[in-house]
């Protein structure tokens, strides 16, 4: 346990001071949200009809925004060989990673979401409804993102081809996702049902993510 | 002939040269057969009139997205559990050809959908995750032209196309919950009350003339692609030769493995042939 506590602990300090860049996904996460009414125009219904989907439009694409960095920082200076030889199951190991990242660039996006929800006229309950929601799916997108991560860790650029392997695969999050911030619009439609398969989404994720991604940075590295 | 004698690349090509002549005489037999029954047998259907024609090449385009990938899925789990040899060139060699069948079964159904829905796109469901599938499929290729060791990269690809496997049914359910919540049955549904023995018997044809001409372009692939491989591996020995340095040797001590004996037996080939 001790393994991994300091391992979580590492990583948080690594992404929180200086050129870790944590806070780079939630203003990128603003931006997308105060250009999106310069496309659409500044029909506040329209916007508060949308919002939802802006929201969680704009988290998905910062959320992959510093998944480059996952395992390639590591790479870098060496330590990812340690990791590898080490008596921690990998598995573990990059489960601990994918979490810290979420810890250090998912949750600011969670908390940051109830600010941002203002700019688009969203009423209280869609509000706590959207954040919920962020907070049940945003794992999930680390973790499917740390797969990529793992497949691009050894070439030279891999962010943009990390975007493509991995938003087919995160198209089922933000389905449910919206559909259950958008319960909260429209009464008609249920919200625990979405809200339960994005968390059955995330749990998937938390078994999948960590062995492929084990697998991936195994053969990467002989 | 167990499937591991065929993990010999000379072996393989040696089988190949002697099987596709049939297999590609029974595609065209097939396919001949196949669009008989279809443009003059099958009947008009009463709302479609002759678009319904199209079917006989749609849905077995549909049937080959999936068939292309389940091979690679298999391919995959050779590469990974077995670390048979061949596999890694087999899921190489399936996927620009299943990403082919996706984009027609996509462009087929864009223009059955022009006469029938009055429109080139519709974001129904089977539509959807049919451009899912294709999307995945170029990340796939994306991937393997990124890495550029074919051994590191097969193992890579191999990851990359179980998990997206595993993907594939929920992207599907989830598609389906998504276009049932925006959408609720304003779309023609494709498959109608009943379809005529004529026109089954038909499209079964066509199915399996589609199966046989994948599965000829996929042997073609694989040979060349193993052909690919000797040239790569020849053209290595030839600069560690010319330079004589010592690193050259080992950058190519992982491929020389599994390419040395093939590309010797190839070279013998060659010279009784």
């Amino acid at each position: 346990m001790s393994t991994l506590g300091s391992l979580f602990v590492r990583e948080m300090r690594l992404s929180i001071r200086v050129g870790g860049g944590a806070w780079m996904g939630v203003l990128f996460f603003l931006c997308v949200i105060v250009v999106v009414p310069f496309g659409i125009g500044p029909d506040l219904n329209l916007l508060s009809r949308i919002g939802p989907a802006i929201l969680w439009i704009g988290a998905l694409l910062a959320s992959l925004l510093g998944l480059d960095r996952l395992f390639q920082a590591d790479r870098d200076d060496g330590s990812l060989d340690l990791l590898l030889m080490g008596e921690t199951p990998l598995e573990l190991v990059v489960l601990v990673k994918c979490l810290a990242h979420w810890a250090a660039s998912g949750l600011p996006l969670v908390i940051s979401a109830p600010v941002l929800s203002l700019f688009l006229n969203m009423e209280p309950i869609a509000t706590a409804a959207l954040t919920a929601t962020l907070l049940a799916g945003t794992p999930a997108l680390t973790l499917i993102g740390g797969i990529g991560a793992a497949l691009t860790v050894s070439l030279r650029r891999g962010g943009l081809l990390l975007a493509i392997l991995v938003l087919p695969l995160t198209i089922p999050v933000l389905i449910f996702g919206v559909s259950a911030a958008n319960a909260a619009l429209d009464y008609s439609m249920p919200f625990a049902t979405p809200f339960a398969i994005l968390l059955a989404l995330t749990l998937i994720s938390a078994v999948v993510g960590p062995f492929a991604a084990a697998a991936a940075l195994r053969f990467s590295s002989d | 002939m167990a499937i591991i004698d065929l993990a010999n690349p000379t072996r393989f090509l040696r089988l190949t040269d002697r099987l596709l002549p049939w297999l590609v005489g029974a595609t065209v037999v097939a396919m001949v057969v196949g669009l008989y029954l279809a443009l003059y047998v099958s009947p008009e259907d009463y709302q479609q009139g002759a678009t319904v024609k199209i079917m006989y090449i749609h849905v077995p385009f549909a049937w080959l997205a999936m068939f292309a990938y389940t091979v690679m899925a298999l391919a995959s789990l050779g590469t990974l559990v077995w670390k048979h040899p061949l596999s890694d060139v087999s899921a190489k060699a399936a996927a620009p050809i299943g990403a082919a069948f996706t984009f027609l079964c996509l462009v087929t159904g864009s223009l059955w959908g022009k006469p029938m829905w009055g429109t080139w796109w519709v974001w129904d469901a089977r539509l959807t995750s049919v451009l899912v599938l294709f999307i995945m499929y170029l990340g796939i290729i994306a991937l393997w032209r990124t890495i550029e060791d074919p051994i590191r990269a097969g193992k890579a690809v191999a990851v990359l196309t179980l998990v997206g496997y595993l993907n594939i049914p929920i992207i599907k359910f989830s598609v389906d919950w998504w276009n049932t919540l925006h959408q609720p049955a304003s779309v023609i549904r494709m498959d109608g009350p009943s379809m005529p023995p004529s026109m089954l018997v038909a499209l079964l044809v066509m199915a399996l003339a589609f199966t046989l001409l994948f599965m000829t372009l996929h042997f073609m692939a694989m040979r060349s692609e193993i052909l690919r491989r000797r040239i790569r591996a020849m053209r290595q020995r030839e600069a560690a030769g010319a330079s004589g340095i010592a690193t050259a040797a080992t950058a190519q001590a992982d491929t020389a493995p599994r390419d040395g004996t093939g590309t010797l037996n190839g070279k013998t080939a060659e010279a009784r042939s």
